[in-house]
C-alpha cells in the first residue's frame, strides 16, 4: 500500500492495527476430535432461548434437535456429537461477567453418527419460504459474531426487496482467520450458501467483500465463484473495522444506512461468509449447524491455527488441543478489538465465537490511561464520525444527556478510538456505561411512567367509586324519601281527596 | 485443565484488548525531533548565549511543572516524562530573542508551565498555548529586553562570544563591546519606518535582510523559516498533525498581504516577507496545531487556522505590534471551545444537522462500488 493510496484511495476512517493473523492463518485447519463432554447452550443467539425437548439419560444422534426455537426471534440448537444427555443446567456463560446460563450437557459416544439427513439436490427450485425454514430449523444464526437468526433476516429481505446481498468476508478483527480459511479451503461452498441466499432473499446480485490482505482466499473465492455471473469478489482495503456491516455496505455500494433504519432499507443485506457455508449445509446438506471452524491464536498458543470443533467443547480442551506456551495473561472470545474476555476457559464455544485467543504477558498489557491531550485521533478514527473524546469528557461527569446529543447512540462499540489513543483511555468502556445508565434511566422513566398512569387511573377510578356511590345513596335516598312519600299518600288517602 | 488457561489478570477488561504503540510521550518526543534541526541552527547562527537561553527557559518550565505536581502531591517524575513541559519550554525558548537575559527565560518557562498550564489543570486542559501566553506576559511586561533582536553572529566566528562570555550575555545582559549586532527585526524595523512617515518603497532597502536561509535578526523559531516548514511537514507526514491548520494559517496571512501589496506596495508589505517574517512558519506548524488548545475536526480546525492567519496579519498591518501570531493564536485559542460546539463531522447515517438520511433516497441510489 503505497502513499499515494493511503492519502487518496483508502477510507478516512478506521484504524489499521498489526492483524497478527498469520502465521496462524496458513496453518491447514485442523479437525478437533469429539472431546468426552459437551455443553450445549440453549442461548447461542439474539432472542428467545430455546426449550430443550430431550430428557436427561435420552441417546442422540448428532445433528438432531435438542432445544427448539421459542418466540418469532430464537434459533434451534441442535447435538454436535452422537451420544446420550447427561444433564440440563447451568454452566459459565461466555461474557465477562460469569454469570451462568442453561446448557445441556452431553456425553459423546464417538461414534460421530448423524441424523438422516434430508439433503436437497436442487435448493434453487424450492420456494424462498422453504429455504427461509430450513434455515430456521437448522439453527443458522449469523456467524459473524451478531447471531442474529438468519432465517429472520431472509423474511426481512423478501418484505422489503432486497436487490443486493453483500457477502462479509471483511474478518477485519486482528488474529482472526476462521473466515480466511474458510474461504480458501471450502470456497465453492461459500458461494453456493450465497447464491441460495440470494434465492431465499429474491437478489439479483452478491457482493462478496473481503479485505485484501488475504489475497489467497479473494483467489479461491474468485476461481469459485467464476461460473456464476451475479456473485462478484469485492476486494476491500484492508482496514478496520471494514468488516463493520454500515461500514462494508458504504465500502461496496456508496449507501449509507439511515441511523434510524436496516440496511434492508436501503436495499442491501450483509450475510458472513460463514453464515453462507452453514446456509449451504442446512440447505444443501440438510445439516444443522453443530460444528464451526474457530481461529485459536495469541501468544501463549503452542501452535496457532484454525480448528474445527463441534459447538459445546470446552475453550479449555480448545487451548490444551493447540498447546499452550504458558498460562495465558487473557482469555479472548472473538478479536482483541470487540471481544468478550473471559474469567476461566470451562466456558463452552458457542455459534458466535470467531475466535479463542490466549494472550501472553505482553500482549495483554495496555499502558495506564494518561490525561486526554486532544489530539484528535479518536476523531479522526471513528467510522461513524462521532467525537469520542467529547463524548468521554461528557460522561465523565454524567453528563449522559450531553453525550447523547453527540449521538452516543450511533456508536458501534467497534474500539477504533480507544486503540488509537496515545493516552490509552478507555474510551469504549466509558461508551458502554454511558449507554448502559441512558437505557437503565429510558427503563426507568418508562416504568414511573406506567406507574403513574396506573396511579392516575387508580385515583380516577376511586374518584369515579366515591362519585358512583354518592350518586347512589342521593338515588336511594331519592327513591326511599318517595317511596315514603307515596306510603304516606297511601296511608292517609282522605286528607288529599 | 482449567488452572491451564486460568487467567492471570484478576479482573476482566473490556474490549478492546489491544492498543497502540503510540504514547504522549511519543507524540512530544515527535515534535521535538521536528524542531531540532531548526534549533541547532539557531544555535550555530546565535552562538553561546542562545545555548544558554534555551536551556534556562525549558529546564524552569519543567522546574515549574514539577513544583505544581508537588504541591498537589503527585509525583512528578511520571508526568515529566509525558514530555509537554519541555516541549512547552522549548516552543517558548524558540520565540525568545536568542540574547534575551537569563530571566526572561527563567520567569517565561515558570509562567508558562505553572500558571498557564497546571493552574487550569496540567495536560489537556488549558485553553490557551501555554508558551504563547507567557511570550505574551513577557513582551507586555518588558517590552525592551522582548524586542532586543541581535544580527546573527555564527558560533564559528571570532567575534562570536565563547562558553564563557556567552554564558555572560545571558547572565548579565549585552556587553557595550558587542552592541553593534543588535538590531531591529524586519517587521519591527518596517513598523517604525511607516510610523515616521517613511514608506516602505523608501525604508525597504535599507531593512534587516530577508533571508530563506535565516541570515536575519529574529528568534532562533523566526529566522531558519525553511527548517521549520520542514520539519512541520515532517509532522504532517508522521501524521502528528494534519495539514488544515498550518494551510489555513499561511493562507490566511499570505491572502491578505499580497492582495493589499498588489494594492499599494508602498504600505503594506509583500506575501513572502510576511510568511518569513515573525514566527509565522512556526506559528503555523507548531504553535496553532497543539492539540489542547485547537478545535478537533478538519473543518474546525480550517476556521481557526484561517482565523489566526487573518489576525496576525491584522495586528501586523494596523495595530501597534509589529508582530502578531502570538496574540492571533491567542484570540483563536479562545474561539475554540466555540468553534467545536458549531462545528461537527457528519455522523454516519445522518445529515450535517443530526437528522437521519431518509432510506427510501438512499435506497435509489445506484450502487456504486469502489475498485481497490
Amino acid at each position: 500500500m503505497g502513499l499515494i493510496d493511503r492519502l487518496f484511495k483508502d477510507p478516512a476512517w478506521g484504524v489499521h492495527p498489526d492483524d497478527h493473523k498469520r502465521p496462524a492463518a496458513d496453518q491447514p485447519l485442523r479437525v478437533l476430535p469429539p472431546p468426552a463432554r459437551l455443553y450445549m447452550p440453549l442461548q447461542q443467539h439474539v432472542g428467545g432461548a430455546a426449550r430443550p425437548v430431550v430428557q436427561v439419560g435420552e441417546k442422540v444422534l448428532k445433528g438432531q434437535l435438542l432445544a427448539a426455537a421459542q418466540g418469532n426471534i430464537s434459533a434451534p440448537v441442535h447435538s454436535p456429537v452422537s451420544g446420550q444427555v447427561v444433564a440440563i443446567g447451568e454452566v459459565t456463560a461466555p461474557h465477562p461477567s460469569g454469570l451462568g446460563f442453561t446448557a445441556i450437557t452431553l456425553e459423546s459416544d464417538f461414534a460421530e453418527r448423524w441424523i438422516d439427513a434430508d439433503a436437497v439436490a436442487d435448493p434453487f427450485s424450492l420456494a424462498p419460504e422453504e429455504i427461509t425454514r430450513r434455515t430456521a430449523a437448522a439453527g443458522v444464526v449469523g456467524l459473524g459474531g451478531a447471531t442474529f437468526p438468519s432465517a429472520v433476516k431472509f423474511v426481512l429481505g423478501q418484505r422489503l426487496k432486497v436487490a443486493t446481498l453483500i457477502v462479509n468476508g471483511g474478518e477485519c478483527e486482528p488474529y482472526l482467520s476462521s473466515d480466511d480459511r474458510l474461504m480458501r479451503d471450502r470456497a465453492s461452498e461459500v458461494v453456493d450458501g450465497a447464491r441460495i441466499v440470494m434465492h431465499a432473499i429474491g437478489a439479483t446480485q452478491v457482493l462478496v467483500g473481503i479485505e485484501n490482505n488475504k489475497p489467497e482466499a479473494i483467489a479461491a473465492m474468485q476461481l469459485a465463484a467464476a461460473p456464476f455471473a451475479e456473485v462478484n469478489i469485492c476486494p476491500v482495503p484492508a482496514r478496520y473495522p471494514m468488516g463493520s456491516d454500515k461500514q462494508l455496505i458504504q465500502t461496496l455500494t456508496g449507501r449509507e444506512v439511515p441511523a434510524d433504519a436496516r440496511a434492508a432499507e436501503v436495499g442491501v443485506l450483509v450475510h458472513n461468509v460463514s453464515t453462507c457455508a452453514a446456509v449451504h449445509q442446512a440447505v444443501r446438506l440438510g445439516r444443522p449447524l453443530v460444528e464451526r471452524i474457530v481461529t485459536v491464536n495469541g501468544g501463549a498458543v503452542r501452535e496457532p491455527g484454525n480448528v474445527f470443533a463441534p459447538l459445546g467443547t470446552l475453550v479449555d480442551e480448545l487451548l490444551a488441543f493447540c498447546g499452550l506456551h504458558e498460562a495465558p495473561s487473557r482469555l479472548i472470545l472473538g478479536g482483541p478489538m470487540m471481544g468478550s474476555p473471559l474469567a476461566h476457559g470451562k466456558i463452552p464455544l458457542v455459534k458466535g465465537a470467531s475466535g479463542i485467543l490466549a494472550f501472553d504477558a505482553r500482549e495483554a498489557t495496555i499502558p495506564p490511561a494518561g490525561p486526554c491531550i486532544r489530539c484528535g485521533s479518536c476523531t479522526r478514527a471513528c467510522p461513524m464520525g462521532l467525537l469520542p473524546l467529547e463524548m468521554a469528557a461528557r460522561i465523565r461527569h454524567d453528563k449522559f444527556d450531553e453525550a447523547a446529543a453527540l449521538m452516543l447512540g450511533d456508536c458501534i462499540s467497534c474500539g477504533c478510538c480507544a486503540w488509537v489513543c496515545p493516552s490509552h483511555i478507555p474510551l469504549v468502556q466509558y461508551f458502554s456505561h454511558a449507554k448502559g445508565e441512558l437505557s437503565a434511566r429510558e427503563r426507568t422513566r418508562l416504568r414511573n411512567d406506567a406507574s403513574r398512569r396506573l396511579a392516575e387511573a387508580r385515583v380516577l377510578r376511586l374518584e369515579r367509586e366515591a362519585r358512583e356511590k354518592a350518586e347512589a345513596a342521593l338515588r336511594r335516598k331519592a327513591e326511599r324519601a318517595a317511596a315514603k312519600a307515596a306510603a304516606e299518600r297511601q296511608e292517609t288517602p282522605g286528607e288529599t281527596v | 485443565m482449567s488452572a491451564l488457561s486460568r487467567t492471570s489478570a484478576a479482573a476482566p477488561v473490556a474490549a478492546p484488548h489491544a492498543s497502540t504503540s503510540g504514547s504522549v510521550t511519543a507524540v512530544m518526543a515527535t515534535v521535538m525531533l521536528a524542531l531540532t534541526p531548526a534549533t541547532l541552527y539557531g544555535f550555530w547562527l546565535y552562538g553561546w548565549p542562545s545555548i544558554y537561553l534555551w536551556l534556562i527557559t525549558v529546564a524552569f518550565a519543567m522546574l515549574g511543572e514539577a513544583v505544581c505536581l508537588r504541591l498537589m502531591e503527585r509525583r512528578a517524575v511520571p508526568v515529566l516524562f509525558d514530555g509537554s513541559a519541555m516541549l512547552t519550554g522549548w516552543l517558548l525558548a524558540v520565540s525568545l530573542p536568542p540574547w534575551a537575559p537569563w530571566w526572561i527565560g527563567a520567569l517565561g518557562g515558570l509562567f508558562a508551565t505553572m500558571l498557564c498550564k497546571q493552574a487550569f489543570g496540567g495536560l489537556g486542559q488549558n485553553l490557551f498555548n501555554p508558551a504563547m501566553v507567557a511570550r505574551v506576559a513577557l513582551l507586555i511586561s518588558f517590552p525592551v529586553q522582548m524586542t532586543a533582536w541581535v544580527a546573527p553572529l555564527p558560533i564559528d566566528m571570532a567575534a562570536a562570544p565563547g562558553p564563557i562570555s556567552g554564558l555572560l550575555v545571558t547572565l548579565k545582559g549585552i556587553p557595550q563591546g558587542l552592541d553593534a549586532v543588535s538590531s531591529a527585526s524586519l517587521l519591527g524595523f518596517a513598523k517604525t519606518e511607516m510610523s515616521r512617515g517613511v514608506d516602505l518603497l523608501q525604508s525597504l532597502p535599507h531593512a534587516p535582510s530577508l533571508s530563506w536561509l535565516g541570515s536575519r535578526p529574529g528568534s532562533l523559531g523566526e529566522t531558519a523559516s525553511w527548517l521549520i516548514a520542514a520539519g512541520g511537514l515532517l509532522l504532517i507526514v508522521r501524521r502528528v498533525i494534519s495539514w488544515h491548520i498550518p494551510v489555513a494559517m499561511l493562507a490566511g496571512i499570505a491572502v491578505p498581504a499580497a492582495l493589499l501589496h498588489l494594492v499599494d506596495p508602498a504600505r503594506y508589505l509583500d506575501a513572502t516577507t510576511h510568511l518569513l517574517s515573525g514566527g509565522a512558519m512556526l506559528g503555523a506548524f507548531f504553535i496553532a496545531t497543539d492539540y489542547v488548545t485547537s478545535p478537533n475536526t478538519a473543518r474546525g480546525q480550517l476556521i481557526f487556522g484561517a482565523g489566526c492567519g487573518v489576525l496576525t496579519y491584522v495586528i501586523r498591518t494596523w495595530a501597534g505590534y509589529p508582530e502578531g501570531v502570538a496574540f492571533a493564536v491567542l484570540l483563536m485559542n479562545s474561539l475554540t471551545p466555540i468553534i467545536d460546539r458549531y462545528v461537527k463531522p457528519r455522523v454516519y447515517g445522518r445529515d450535517r444537522q443530526g437528522v437521519a438520511l431518509d432510506a427510501p433516497a438512499m435506497a435509489a441510489r445506484p450502487i456504486v462500488g469502489r475498485e481497490y
